[in-house]
C-alpha cells in the first residue's frame, strides 16, 4: 500500500514539474525574445485550455460523466469576472489583484451554476446527462444573449432584454463584453494551472476521489456500500464547474471584447478531444495533450484548413482503438507474444 | 388576432412535423442499438447539399434530386454504423458517444471542405404556391402542406413497417432483447443496420423539407434541428415511433409560440429548458415504458 502512494506521489511530481519547467523555458524564451508573436499571443489561451482540459477531465475521466456544456461554465465565469473587473477597475488599482479577485467572482459564479445545473442533471445518467449538460450549455449562452450591464458612478446596473441603462454599458447583449483592459498574463495563467493541479490532483487521491471512481466503475455496487452518488458526483462536477469559471475569467481579461458566441458547443467539443487524446483519466495526458493540441495549429498554418476534420479523425480512430473488440484481441495478442519473449529469454 | 395564433399554430405544425422526421431516426435508432446516434443532424444537412447539388449543378427535377438525397444518405448512415459503431457494440456507452460526436464533427468539417463555409440558398423543391384561406388574410405555405402531408404518410409506413413486415418484427425484437432475438435466428447485424438505413433516408427527407422552409445551407444546418428532434424524442418517449411524431409536433409547436409571444432570442432555450424538465419529471417521456434496472 505505501509503495503505491508512493508512486502516485512520484506521478504528481513528474506532472507539477513537466508544467514547472515548460512554464521556466517559455519565459526564458520570451526575455530572450525567440518566441513569435501569434505563439506570444496563444500562451494565454493554453494556459485556459489546460485548466479547462484538466477540470473536464475529472468529471469525463474520474467521475465517468460525460458533459457537454463544459463551455456554458467557462462562458459564466468569463462573464462574471469581466463585469467584476470593470467595476472595480477604480477601486482596486493593482491589475494582478484585481485579476485574482475576478477568478474568483467568476469561479463563484460558474460553481453556483454547476450547483443549479448539477442537481437535478445528475440524477440522470449516460447519454441523458450528456445532452442535458449540451442543452444547459445552450440555456446559458442563449441567455448570457440577452443580458446588459453597465456601470455608472460605482454603480452596477443589469438590464434583460433592455439595453437602455444609465453610464456605460460593459456587457452588451450579442456583441458581448467590451472595453475590458488586458489584464490576463501568462504568469496568472501558470498560477492557475498549478492551482487546478493542486485541487485536482489532491481531490483523485482523496476519499472522495476514491469514492467517485468507485461510482464510475460500478455505480450500484459503490451505492451499496453507502457511497453517496449525488454527493460525489456534484462534487466533482461543481469542482470542475468552479476552475472552469476561473479559466473562463482569464480567457475573457485576455481579450478587449468577447462575445458569448466565443463558448459554443465547439468549445466544449475541441476541450473533450484534448481530455480523450490526453487519455481519460489521466490528468498529466489532458495537461499535454491541451498545450500541444493548442500550439499545434499555429506550426502548421497551412494545415489549418484540414485541422478540424483531423480532430474529428483521430477521437473516431482513438476510441475505436481503444475500445473495439478486435483491437482489444490484437493488443492482448501483442502482450502475450512479448511476454512470451521475455519468458523464453529468461529460461535461457 | 386569431388568425395570427392559427397560423402560428400551422408554422409550429410544419416545425414540428420535420422534427418528427428526424426523431424517428434518433428514436428507431436508440430503441435498437441502445446509443445516441449524435451524427443524424449531420446527415440532415449532407441530404439538403446533396439535393441542393443536384438541383443546382445538373438541373436535374426536384423529386429526382429527393431521391438522390435519400440513396446518398442511406448509404452514408450503414457506412457510418459499419466502420464507427459496429465495433463498438459492446464498448462503454462514453466511448461510443463520443465516437458519434467525432463522426457528427466529422461530416461537418467534410461539408465544410467541400462546399465551403458560405451559406447557400436553398431553392425550394415544392413550388405550387401557397394556400389561401379568409380572403388571403391566412397562408398556409406549400412547403408547410407538404411537410406535414409527408410527416404522415411516413408514420403510416413506419407503423405498417415495424408492425407487419419481417424485418419490422425482428427489429422490435432486437429493441425488446438483442440476446433472445440473435438465439431466435434473427440476424441482429443486419437490423441494425436496416435501421440506421431507413433513419438515414428520412434524415434526407427531414434536410430537403426543413432546408425549403428555411432555405440558408451550411455545414452546421443540421446540428441545431438534429439536436432539438433528439429532445423531440425523448419529449414523446425514447424508442416510441408514435411517441416520436408525438414529441415532434409539440416541440415545434411550443417553439414557434415561444418564439412570438416570448422572446425570439430564448426560442431554443426554452425548448432545452422543457427538455430538462421533462427529463426529471418524466424521464421515460410521453409515450415511453419505464424501464426498471435489476441488480
Amino acid at each position: 500500500m505505501k509503495k503505491k502512494r508512493n508512486s502516485t506521489f512520484v506521478n504528481n511530481l513528474i506532472t507539477y514539474l513537466i508544467v514547472i519547467v515548460a512554464f521556466v523555458a517559455v519565459t526564458l524564451l520570451q526575455n530572450a525574445g525567440m518566441i513569435s508573436r501569434s505563439l506570444k499571443g496563444q500562451l494565454v489561451p493554453i494556459c485556459v485550455y489546460i485548466v479547462m482540459a484538466v477540470s473536464l477531465n475529472l468529471v469525463v475521466g474520474i467521475s465517468g460523466e460525460l458533459s457537454l456544456g463544459h463551455a456554458g461554465f467557462m462562458s459564466v465565469g468569463a462573464f462574471a469576472g469581466a463585469i467584476f473587473c470593470m467595476a472595480t477597475k477604480d477601486g482596486i488599482a493593482d491589475p494582478t489583484v484585481r485579476l485574482i479577485l475576478g477568478m474568483l467572482a467568476g469561479g463563484v459564479f460558474a460553481g453556483i451554476m454547476g450547483v443549479i445545473v448539477g442537481v437535478p442533471v445528475l440524477r440522470l445518467q449516460g447519454d441523458y446527462l450528456a445532452i442535458v449538460t449540451l442543452a444547459f450549455g445552450e440555456i446559458i449562452r442563449n441567455v448570457l444573449n440577452c443580458v446588459y450591464v453597465s456601470t455608472d458612478a460605482g454603480q452596477l446596473y443589469f438590464g434583460f432584454n433592455n439595453p437602455s441603462l444609465p453610464g456605460k454599458l460593459i456587457v452588451n447583449g450579442p456583441q458581448g463584453a467590451q472595453g475590458l483592459s488586458r489584464i490576463s498574463t501568462f504568469t496568472m495563467g501558470f498560477c492557475l494551472i498549478i492551482f487546478t493541479l493542486i485541487v485536482v490532483l489532491n481531490l483523485i487521491n482523496s476519499r472522495s476521489g476514491r469514492a467517485m471512481m468507485a461510482l464510475r466503475d460500478n455505480r450500484i455496487a459503490a451505492e451499496s456500500v453507502g457511497i453517496s452518488v449525488t454527493k460525489y458526483k456534484l462534487m466533482a462536477f461543481v469542482t470542475s464547474a468552479v476552475l472552469a469559471g476561473m479559466a473562463g475569467t482569464l480567457f475573457g481579461m485576455n481579450f478587449s471584447t468577447f462575445t458569448a458566441s466565443k463558448f459554443k458547443f465547439d468549445t466544449s467539443i475541441l476541450v473533450l478531444v484534448f481530455v480523450v487524446l490526453g487519455g481519460i483519466g489521466n490528468i498529466r495526458g489532458s495537461v499535454i495533450a491541451a498545450a500541444l493540441l493548442t500550439i499545434l495549429p499555429e506550426l502548421l498554418r497551412s494545415f489549418n484548413d484540414y485541422r478540424m476534420l483531423v480532430y474529428a479523425v483521430v477521437l473516431i480512430v482513438v476510441m475505436l482503438a481503444t475500445n473495439s473488440e478486435r483491437s482489444k484481441q490484437w493488443l492482448a495478442v501483442i502482450k502475450s507474444r512479448l511476454s512470451r519473449e521475455e519468458k523464453g529469454e529468461a529460461e535461457r | 388576432m386569431h388568425l395570427s395564433f392559427l397560423s402560428n399554430l400551422i408554422n409550429g405544425i410544419s416545425l414540428g412535423s420535420v422534427y418528427a422526421i428526424i426523431a424517428l431516426g434518433y428514436t428507431m435508432v436508440y430503441g435498437i442499438a441502445k446509443m445516441l446516434n449524435f451524427a443524424h443532424g449531420d446527415v440532415i444537412m449532407i441530404g439538403a447539399y446533396i439535393s441542393f447539388c443536384v438541383t443546382q449543378y445538373l438541373n436535374l427535377p426536384a423529386w429526382l434530386s429527393v431521391l438522390a438525397a435519400m440513396f446518398v444518405c442511406t448509404l452514408l448512415g450503414m457506412t457510418i454504423e459499419r466502420l464507427a459503431y459496429k465495433p463498438l457494440r459492446s464498448a462503454p456507452s462514453l466511448a461510443v458517444l463520443i465516437t458519434a460526436i467525432g463522426m457528427s464533427y466529422f461530416l461537418q468539417n467534410l461539408a465544410l471542405l467541400i462546399w465551403g463555409s458560405n451559406p447557400k440558398s436553398f431553392t425550394s423543391i415544392i413550388s405550387f404556391g401557397p394556400l389561401r384561406l379568409f380572403d388571403g388574410q391566412l397562408i398556409i405555405s406549400d412547403v408547410a402542406i407538404v411537410t406535414v402531408l409527408a410527416c404522415i404518410l411516413i408514420m403510416i409506413g413506419l407503423t405498417w413497417f415495424t408492425g407487419k413486415t419481417r424485418m419490422g418484427k425482428a427489429m422490435r425484437a432486437v429493441s425488446e432483447d438483442k440476446g433472445a432475438a440473435q438465439l431466435m435466428g434473427v440476424n441482429v447485424n443486419r437490423t441494425i443496420s436496416v435501421t440506421f438505413a431507413i433513419g438515414s433516408a428520412l434524415a434526407a427527407i427531414a434536410g430537403v423539407l426543413l432546408c425549403s422552409a428555411y432555405p440558408t445551407l451550411m455545414p452546421t444546418t443540421g446540428s441545431m434541428p438534429g439536436i432539438k428532434a433528439f429532445t423531440a424524442a425523448v419529449f414523446g418517449g425514447i424508442g416510441s415511433i408514435p411517441g416520436a411524431m408525438l414529441g415532434g409536433i409539440l416541440l415545434g409547436i411550443i417553439e414557434i409560440f415561444g418564439k412570438s409571444y416570448i422572446s425570439t432570442e430564448l426560442g431554443d432555450a426554452i425548448v432545452f429548458a422543457i427538455l430538462i424538465v421533462i427529463l426529471l419529471v418524466k424521464p421515460a417521456g410521453l409515450l415511453g415504458k419505464k424501464i426498471r434496472e435489476k441488480v
